[in-house]
């Protein structure tokens, strides 16, 4: 008789390669992405160790942080970026591992690419030098961040030394509202629950409405976890999973698939599994969400007011309330809609898979950007913009004003030199709306992407319900 | 990477009173992409530190002389939160820091620490407003032992605080993690053997593109038998 066990147990417990005493194991890492940021020094310190990369087959490289997204761009279009770009290719092919190269199918925001390609899959451990990496939990994969030395660590030896993070659980039941998208869930669950809800956890999205999301909303979901301080994100892998998966491009095929499904089929969590952190949302509360400061969960429903710090209890809260508001160049108690924008970015890993562009398709069809705004999508992928030029979403955009360019992570970081200018403001439908994030004094709005198309077009933030 | 063996700092420590520090705002990752780490240094705390005409901030902290040489910082919790940019850690250690205090941290931070000997420490939210209080007033010393796992004012009295064994062991001896597994290198050689048995679609990589395009050359696919 075995106890119950969560989905994070499971997948743990089948990873252990050795136990190292006081919560320590060594953890089998089955897939390893690398992009040119945090690639090339990771690649390059095995290198200068005398070591070699020991499971090839099992890592993935492409660059997307430092490229350029112009039309037609090269790896050295972004001059500063190009000996990293010129690194990673030299020494990905010398170590063997996968690579894609800019305008190949594969090349795109490594947390897009792994799904897209087939190379995360369920139950598998994942990493990647990138916080974000827990987006591939949307699948079902145990996957999440790790820094460079870390990095080194599993391409070296194919394991990490870790501990397990404590269980949580995020319910979500009932039907969401008619114009709310899963980032607006997202959002919605870091006001509620808060920036450091989740620190030490690997968090579960469970419940009705998460298992009514397709992949690329569960992917969203999921990309914010590590915004709420978890290690990871998760959502239980099922049909609508395994049927994405079938036939792409490194995905297990034939008899494996069906070997792999039967086992991924036992990866929820069992019915009397116990969490360290067990919340519940109902769906119904949830909007249309956007921030209105500088860390993620400074949310507000869209047709909410800017809150007012002096109704904050603790004093800590207060100043950072204050000090954000003055970032954003923002007035307690404004109502958030009719905010005018500078510029709109439709891109990242959050939100420039295919159905993320259509949502803003839908919405920019047969309008004009207004005057005085900057509007950009950059797709996620080769894959996802070969995609939308076959069903015309590139002309779509183009011919309502907004600029469309190659796959990278562009604006949501600004490594590339590709920044929103000093006191701008900008809807933005990447994860992180920090200070200087998107540049030096960038005001940074997070939404969905109809949200931020809706914005384009209007020239001031919108609601989307009201168009 | 191995580095200096960590076990006691003792020194000035500089007060930073703000949750929520992200490694955005430790080190802009456009700094990253410049070669040498120890200029990383130079744009720690860059957009905190300087003005927007490039001087330096006066009301910044450790911009004030008493400040300046620090080589231990007390922040407000959940500190190094976000990006997972191990140059947070490289810019605090390149600007004299080797020690950071604070109730929480981010949790890429906090294991980033570990690899290259910038010492975490927690302690309760009590305690740190304790020392902030001192911090703030002037410069006071603290001496931080990590083997005993203590945290020592000037009046004499002292903080605990817990740090993992295994991290604490490593730190003393200035290990990194991968000098640590290497030593288990046969152990894993095996596990994964026995692995590629039990979960073959997780070993077995085919690229079904490339498939297709060899089907293509070679319709009779008699020259495979990959899909068994
Ligand atoms: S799109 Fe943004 S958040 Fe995503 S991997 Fe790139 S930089 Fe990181």
């Amino acid at each position: 008789m075995t106890a119950p066990r969560t989905m994070l147990d499971k997948i743990w417990d089948a990873h252990v390669v050795r136990d190292l005493g006081d919560d320590w194991v060594l953890l089998q890492i089955d897939r390893h992405v690398l992009h040119d940021l945090s690639g090339p020094p990771a690649l390059d310190g095995v290198r200068r160790r005398g070591l070699r990369v020991r499971n090839p087959d099992l890592v993935f490289a492409t660059p997307d942080h430092i490229v350029s997204s112009a039309p037609g761009r090269t790896g050295h279009s972004f001059a500063p970026g190009g000996e990293l770009y010129d690194n990673l290719k030299a020494w990905a092919r010398e170590a063997g591992v996968h690579y894609f190269d800019l305008g190949e199918e594969g090349q795109g925001i490594v947390h897009v690419i792994a799904p897209e390609q087939g190379i995360a899959l369920p139950g598998v451990t994942l990493i990647c030098g990138d916080s974000h990496t827990c987006t591939n939990g949307g699948l079902g994969a145990l996957a999440f961040g790790v820094g460079t030395s870390q990095s080194l660590h599993a391409l070296a030896t194919g394991t990490l030394r870790m501990q397990r993070p404590k269980r949580m659980r995020i319910r979500v039941d009932g039907d969401l509202p008619v114009g709310v998208t899963p980032k607006d869930v997202i959002l919605h669950l870091l006001c509620t629950l808060g920036a450091s809800a989740a620190v030490e956890h690997s968090i579960e999205f469970a419940g009705s409405a998460i298992r009514g999301l397709s992949v690329d909303g569960r992917l969203t979901l999921c990309n914010l976890s590590v915004e709420m301080g978890g290690r990871s994100g998760m959502v239980a892998p099922d049909d609508t999973v395994f049927d994405w998966i079938a036939g792409r491009r490194f995905a297990p095929a034939g008899a494996d698939f069906d070997r792999a499904v039967n086992a991924w089929r036992a990866l929820h969590s069992d019915e009397e599994a116990v969490f360290d952190r067990d919340m519940a949302i109902a769906a119904e509360a949830i909007a249309p969400t956007i921030t209105w400061g500088t860390s993620p969960d400074h949310a507000i429903a869209i047709d909410g007011v800017v809150p007012d710090p002096d109704t904050a209890a603790d004093v800590n809260v207060r100043d950072a309330m204050h000090g954000a508001l003055g970032y954003m160049g923002l007035t307690p108690g404004q109502r958030i809609v009719g905010t005018p924008v500078d510029w709109v970015f439709i891109g990242s890993c959050t939100n420039s898979r295919i159905s993320d562009l259509r949502d803003a398709a839908r919405i920019a069809r047969g309008h004009r950007v207004a005057p005085g705004v900057q509007a950009w999508v950059v797709p996620g992928s080769v894959a996802v913009k070969r995609q939308a030029e076959d069903e015309g979403l590139d002309r779509v955009f183009t011919d309502a004003g907004f600029q469309w360019r190659e796959p990278g992570c562009s604006m949501c970081v600004a490594a590339n030199g590709e920044r929103v200018p000093p006191g701008a403001r900008c809807v933005s439908t990447s994860n992180r709306n920090f200070v200087g994030r998107q540049g030096p004094q960038a005001r940074t709005h997070l939404a969905s992407p109809a949200t931020a198309a809706a914005a384009a077009i209007r020239g001031a933030i919108t609601d989307v319900r009201s168009l | 990477m191995s580095f200096a063996p960590v076990s006691t700092i003792t020194g000035v420590v500089a007060p930073l009173p703000l949750a929520n520090i992200d490694t955005d705002v430790i080190i802009r990752i456009e700094r990253l992409t410049v070669g040498d780490p120890a200029e990383l240094g130079r744009w720690a705390f860059e957009s905190l530190r300087y003005l927007p005409d490039g001087s330096e901030n006066p009301t910044f902290p450790l911009n004030r002389p008493e400040w300046r040489d620090a080589p231990i910082m007390i922040a407000g919790r959940n500190f190094g939160c976000g990006s997972s940019r191990e140059g947070a850690v490289t810019a605090m250690l390149a600007m004299g820091l080797r020690c950071v205090i604070a109730e929480s941290f981010g949790d890429i931070f906090y294991n980033n620490c570990f690899q290259s000997g910038l010492l975490p420490v927690r302690v309760t939210a009590s305690e740190i407003d304790q020392i902030m209080a001192l911090a703030e007033q002037r410069a006071i010393a603290l001496s931080v032992d990590l083997r005993s796992g203590s945290v020592r004012l000037p009046d004499g009295s002292t903080i605990p605080f817990a740090i993992d064994g295994h991290r604490r062991e490593a730190m003393l001896a200035g290990l990194d993690d991968v000098a640590l597994t290497m030593r288990d290198i046969d152990a894993i050689a095996d596990w994964q053997q026995s692995d590629s048995v039990a979960r073959p679609w997780v070993w077995q990589i085919v690229d079904q593109h490339q498939e297709m395009a060899d089907d293509a050359k070679h319709p009779s696919g008699a020259d495979r038998e990959l899909d068994s």
